[in-house]
């Protein structure tokens, strides 16, 4: 939109776009390689994932998925991918229910101590999750919650996700306060206000919260690691960490073709909703 | 279910003698509280209360299972003079932090500046480069740096110094460079900032004769410092807390040789491996206090170089 048109001379223009895209194809082979080789490795018979030196396999082995739909530790892949899927599933809900209560409390309503709460609320954005980590464990043992989902979705229900209150917050104040106002002067609450003219308008925000929790869960790895120990209620991410100690070089194709699936859905998401997802992070860094 | 918990003042007064004025504004207080209800309770319940528990328990000696008990200073005293691990631990931390958030940040900022003149690709390499972003946090990738920086891996290939993975001086620099490769989102960040700076200061500056370098130091540099400040404090911080890939890529312990011994794998390891929860509590207080004071100063020499353009646009 704003392009800047400073010089225009033909010539060194030319060839600077020339060198232009090729620095960036060049960058991007170096950028993908690692997902390439992901996909290929996936696909090479047992002798050639150590020994050949070609990214490419000699024969496309599908073999390896059949083995990796059979799973870890006799925990089928349809219920690992089942258990991923409702951990991220209920954060998503959690997330985009009690992030946008509290960002229409912030956003819009008055109440007392709203300056200081929003600026605790800021403050533990950058909360390293470290620090709460452990309490947190103990609070959960004593409840006796371990090695259930409830230590990884319930917090997402209680809005301790700031960073996706603050990201609505700064949408919702975006939005045009003439209709809210006009439906007061209707008699219309805050409530019936926000359910039915704030929430709507405030979709893109909510979307990308949702994509964005979606993922940030679904890749989570130490929440998993110190909650859930039953084999039977591993995730993805925790299925590939015990896969690596308890196989050998061979089982390399089979794993890393779990790691194929593990990150599908993600790949999709980013697919069909790349726009939400670029736009939804630069939007983040420049109104802060 | 989670909304439960409210503050008193909830129920309506119906009655029509009230002043139609006062009524509405005491109604929208206590809906506010309804609102914030949940972010209240998980604030209390979930951040608060654990913060003020695990300052406790760093004084005490504690297993999970015997109760607490108070032992002063002693976690701190230990840690500080009596772990060589620890010491190793926040070494390798710093050390990782130093290496990979100025690298990413400035393969971001390139690119950025790359893409930002670009007519035509430009949507497709922002996307294209923000991927890594979504998915190098993942267990598959970190997987995937393990084998490609292992012996016989590609890298090993390329260099031939026998992969980096099983080498004390170069494991870290593996974990390191999963995080620059995930440049993605910080340039996304920067472009959108690019994009903002108004095109009349570049036509002007040429006008007055100024070359793209002085352009470049005089115009974008300076306008573009809040995002740059605000990518800073944000991958720091984050820097600070990487767990996966050095879990990864060590298989869990932190080696060879101690050499990914990251800051939050040692304290997973005190922790949630040896049982000693007053220790990791007091090593959480510490990371919690180290990047509070790393925020504050990177905040005070801001003011130095951050230029804001135009004072409180909000």
């Amino acid at each position: 939109m704003t392009a800047i048109s400073a010089t225009t001379d033909r010539k060194p223009v030319r060839w600077g776009r020339i060198a232009l895209h090729l620095g960036c194809l060049a960058a991007l082979l170096v950028v993908l390689y690692p997902l390439v080789w992901l996909l290929a490795t996936s696909l090479k018979p047992a002798d050639e994932v150590i020994t050949s030196l070609n990214l490419l396999p000699s024969h496309v082995e599908w073999s390896n998925y059949k083995t990796a739909l059979d799973g870890v530790n006799d925990v089928s892949i349809w219920r690992l991918l089942s258990n991923s899927l409702l951990i991220a599933g209920g954060a998503v809900l959690g997330n985009v229910i009690s992030c946008s209560l509290a960002a229409y409390a912030f956003a819009r309503l008055r109440f007392r101590f709203r300056g200081p709460l929003f600026a605790f609320m800021i403050a533990t954005i950058m909360l390293p999750h470290h620090a709460v980590l452990i309490p947190q464990y103990i609070i959960f043992n004593q409840l006796g919650l371990v090695n259930t989902y409830w230590p990884l979705i319930l917090p997402k229900f209680l809005a301790t996700e700031a960073f996706f209150v603050f990201l609505i917050v700064q949408f919702m104040r975006g939005l045009p306060r003439e209709l809210e106002e006009a439906a007061r002067i209707d008699g219309c609450g805050p409530f019936r206000s926000f359910f039915q003219i704030v929430l709507p308008l405030t979709r893109p925000a909510l979307i990308t919260t949702a994509i964005f929790t979606f993922i940030w869960t679904w890749n989570d790895f130490f929440t998993q690691l110190i909650y859930l120990f039953d084999p039977q209620k591993f995730t993805l991410t925790l299925a590939l960490s015990s896969f690596v100690d308890s196989s050998s070089q061979s089982a390399f194709g089979p794993m890393f073709a779990m790691s194929v699936i593990a990150l599908l859905p993600i790949v999709l998401f980013f697919l069909a909703f790349q726009r939400f997802l670029v736009e939804g992070m630069a939007s983040s860094g420049l109104k802060g | 279910m989670t909304t439960t918990e409210i503050p008193a003042p909830t129920a309506r007064p119906k009655r029509p003698t009230a002043a139609p004025k006062r009524r509405p504004k005491r109604e929208r207080e206590g809906a506010a509280w309804v609102f914030l209800s949940p972010w209240v309770l998980g604030a209390c319940v979930l951040t608060l209360l654990p913060m003020a528990v695990s300052l406790y328990l760093s004084f005490t000696d504690y297993n999970l299972f015997d109760p607490p008990r108070w032992i002063g200073l002693r976690n701190y005293t230990q840690m500080f003079t009596e772990d060589p691990r620890y010491w190793r631990s926040v070494v390798t931390t710093l050390t990782y932090v130093v290496i990979a958030v100025p690298l990413q940040l400035a393969l971001a900022l390139v690119v950025a500046l790359a893409l930002k003149s670009m007519k035509s690709g430009k949507a497709f390499y922002r996307s294209a480069f923000y991927a890594p972003s979504l998915l190098g946090a993942s267990m598959s990738i970190a997987l995937v740096w393990r084998a490609v920086f292992n012996d016989g891996g590609t890298v090993d290939n390329l260099v031939g110094n026998g992969g980096w993975v099983n080498k004390p001086g170069w494991s870290l620099v593996a974990v390191a460079l999963l995080t620059v490769w995930q440049f993605g989102a910080p340039m996304v960040i920067f472009l959108a900032g690019l994009q903002q700076i108004p095109a009349e200061l570049y036509e002007a500056a040429a006008v007055d004769g100024a070359g793209k370098w002085r352009q470049f130091m005089s115009i974008t540099v300076p306008m573009l410092s809040p995002v740059l400040f605000f990518n800073l404090v944000l991958q720091t911080i984050q820097a600070f807390q990487v767990f996966t890939p050095a879990f990864a890529i060590s298989g869990g312990r932190g080696g060879p040789a101690d050499s990914t011994l990251v800051y939050t794998l040692y304290l997973y390891d005190r922790g949630f491996v040896a049982s000693h929860m007053g220790y990791a509590s007091a090593m959480a207080w510490v990371l919690l206090l180290v990047i509070g004071a790393v925020t504050a100063v990177l905040f005070r020499t801001s003011r130095s170089w951050v230029f804001y353009a135009s004072e409180g646009d909000r």
